[in-house]
């Protein structure tokens, strides 16, 4: 009697230890139809080799928001994203620093960054990954003889914002081979660490549960083509880095600064999960 | 009898009392797990009590266990997640020394589970000192108390369908 109980609830255990898993595609998979179909953006794509097995397909995160927030991203005017673009454009044309140049003193109109948000973060000629930001301050220090920009202050965040809209449409495409590798085995193995006492990895969410209800929070891919994002909530852009460290924070662990050389890897690898799927960027989230 | 006899007495049993209290509470590190992932004895010395685990599973600064489970009737809760099973029927599926050990530390019956350990001090990848981001010193404090731990087994024991 004992034993079949304790063999029953061993049955049981059994087949309930296969970690329950739900990747709930989204109800509707609509493109993103900009200011009346001037501009076009696909949310869906197909999964990249690396990741052929892991995700069916790939889904943009526009797609698990509420309809509300989704209708912001179809008008560069209700878009609240768009005025940091515009202020980052201003920045963009502003003298600053010793040298006595601009950013167009050197580079022109910021179209000619078209291109550079889909293919970031990048490794440079040093053999370092650098994000957009290091360029940005790169260029500040060296070339303009200016101080280097607060990694998540308001100026950096307008710079990369209106740096990534000039990409909008264009493919993900962050290299992970060659000199890449090794820094995308280092986010990779980042993604699946169970972090923290609550002991949760970016795939416990944004990999095995995407589609389900994390309380009030309809968990996406977690996908990065939309950054900077404008967040309803914090009324402001909000850096990669800083949403990793908001994730990571609320695993109740010890996160990693803005700016580290584990959120730059971390940041390679998370992209390149999203090779494929357009530059959104600015999107709008709650 | 003279007065403070009785008082002496009365302080004995007290701190008797205490004693006893404490030997009963079983220390995270001291959990024993079947091999099937169950506690058998309480982990507080005391029942639990089923109103009070109510509420400890929707409160989202202890139990938060709503933010993953959803059960029918708790139309209290505004906002019910969807990561883990619904709990309705749980007390049906579940004898009680099984209950205890998913929820102080649901990995022992379901390897891998996402589902965090309730009632686990140390062995974490970076533990924070809470929700600040911050590092924090193992070991932590358990997630929820002995005593909590039991209110909310004896909670799921009453979700029979
Ligand atoms: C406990 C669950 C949880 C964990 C663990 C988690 N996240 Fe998130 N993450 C969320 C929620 C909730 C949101 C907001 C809803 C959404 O977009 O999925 C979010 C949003 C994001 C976004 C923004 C997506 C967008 O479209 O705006 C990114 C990027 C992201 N997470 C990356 C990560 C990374 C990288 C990790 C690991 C370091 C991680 N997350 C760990 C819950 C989690
Ligand atoms: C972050 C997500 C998460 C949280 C928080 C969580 N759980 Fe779970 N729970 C799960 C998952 C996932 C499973 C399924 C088991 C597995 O991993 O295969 C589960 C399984 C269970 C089961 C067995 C399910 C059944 O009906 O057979 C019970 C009982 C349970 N949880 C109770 C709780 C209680 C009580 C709390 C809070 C004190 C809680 N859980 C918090 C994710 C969670």
């Amino acid at each position: 009697m004992l034993t079949q109980i304790r063999l029953s609830g061993l049955a049981m255990a059994c087949l309930m230890s296969l970690p329950a898993m739900a990747q709930t595609a989204p109800d509707a998979t609509d493109p993103i139809i900009i200011n009346d179909g001037e501009l076009q953006l696909e949310t869906v794509a197909s999964t990249p080799e690396h990741l052929e097995g892991v995700l069916p397909e790939l889904y943009s995160g526009w797609l698990f928001r509420d309809s509300e927030t989704q209708a912001m991203q179809t008008d560069d005017f209700e878009n609240p994203g768009m005025i940091f673009v515009d202020q980052g454009i201003d920045d963009w044309n502003m003298v600053d620093g010793n040298a006595g140049k601009s950013c167009a003193s050197c580079h022109e109109g910021i179209e000619s960054m078209k291109g550079v948000r889909a293919s970031m973060p990048r490794v440079n000629g040093d053999g370092q990954l650098w994000s957009m930001e290091d360029y940005i301050n790169d260029c500040r220090v060296e070339r303009m003889q200016a101080e280097a920009l607060d990694w998540n202050g308001d100026r950096m965040k307008n710079m990369t914002a209106a740096i990534s809209v000039q990409s909008r449409g264009m493919p993900m495409d962050v290299a992970i081979d060659g000199p890449a590798r090794p820094f995308w085995e280092q986010g990779k193995d980042m993604y699946y660490t169970r972090y923290g006492q609550l002991e949760l990895a970016c795939a416990n969410c944004h990999e095995d549960h995407y589609g389900d209800w994390i309380r009030a929070d309809h968990l996406s891919q977690g996908h990065t083509n939309g950054f900077p994002v404008y967040r309803l909530k914090q009324a402001a852009l909000v850096s990669q880095h800083n949403r990793f460290r908001g994730c990571i924070r609320d695993t109740r662990a010890e996160t990693f600064p803005m700016g580290s050389d584990e959120f730059r890897a971390l940041e390679l690898y998370v992209a390149s999960r999203g090779n494929g799927l357009p530059v959104e960027g600015v999107s709008v989230r709650h | 009898m003279p007065r403070q006899a009785v008082v002496s007495a009365v302080a004995v049993f007290a701190a008797l009392a205490l004693t006893w209290g404490a030997a009963a509470e079983i220390a995270s590190q001291d959990v024993i797990f079947a091999d099937d992932g169950s506690i058998a004895q309480s982990l507080s010395g005391q029942a639990g009590d089923a109103e009070q685990g109510a509420r400890i599973y929707a409160d989202k600064s202890s139990g938060n266990c709503v933010a993953c489970h959803a059960i029918a009737d708790r139309t209290d809760a505004e906002f019910q997640g969807t990561i883990g099973p619904a709990l309705d029927g749980a007390g049906d599926r579940w004898a009680v020394a099984q209950l205890r050990g998913i929820v102080a530390d649901a990995k022992q019956t379901f390897p891998e589970s996402m589902m965090p350990s309730l009632y686990k001090t140390s062995g974490y990848v970076r533990p924070g000192d809470g929700f600040t981001g911050k590092s924090g010193t193992e070991p932590l404090p358990t997630l929820l108390s002995a005593q909590q731990i039991e209110d909310v087994v004896a909670y799921l024991a009453t979700l029979k369908e």
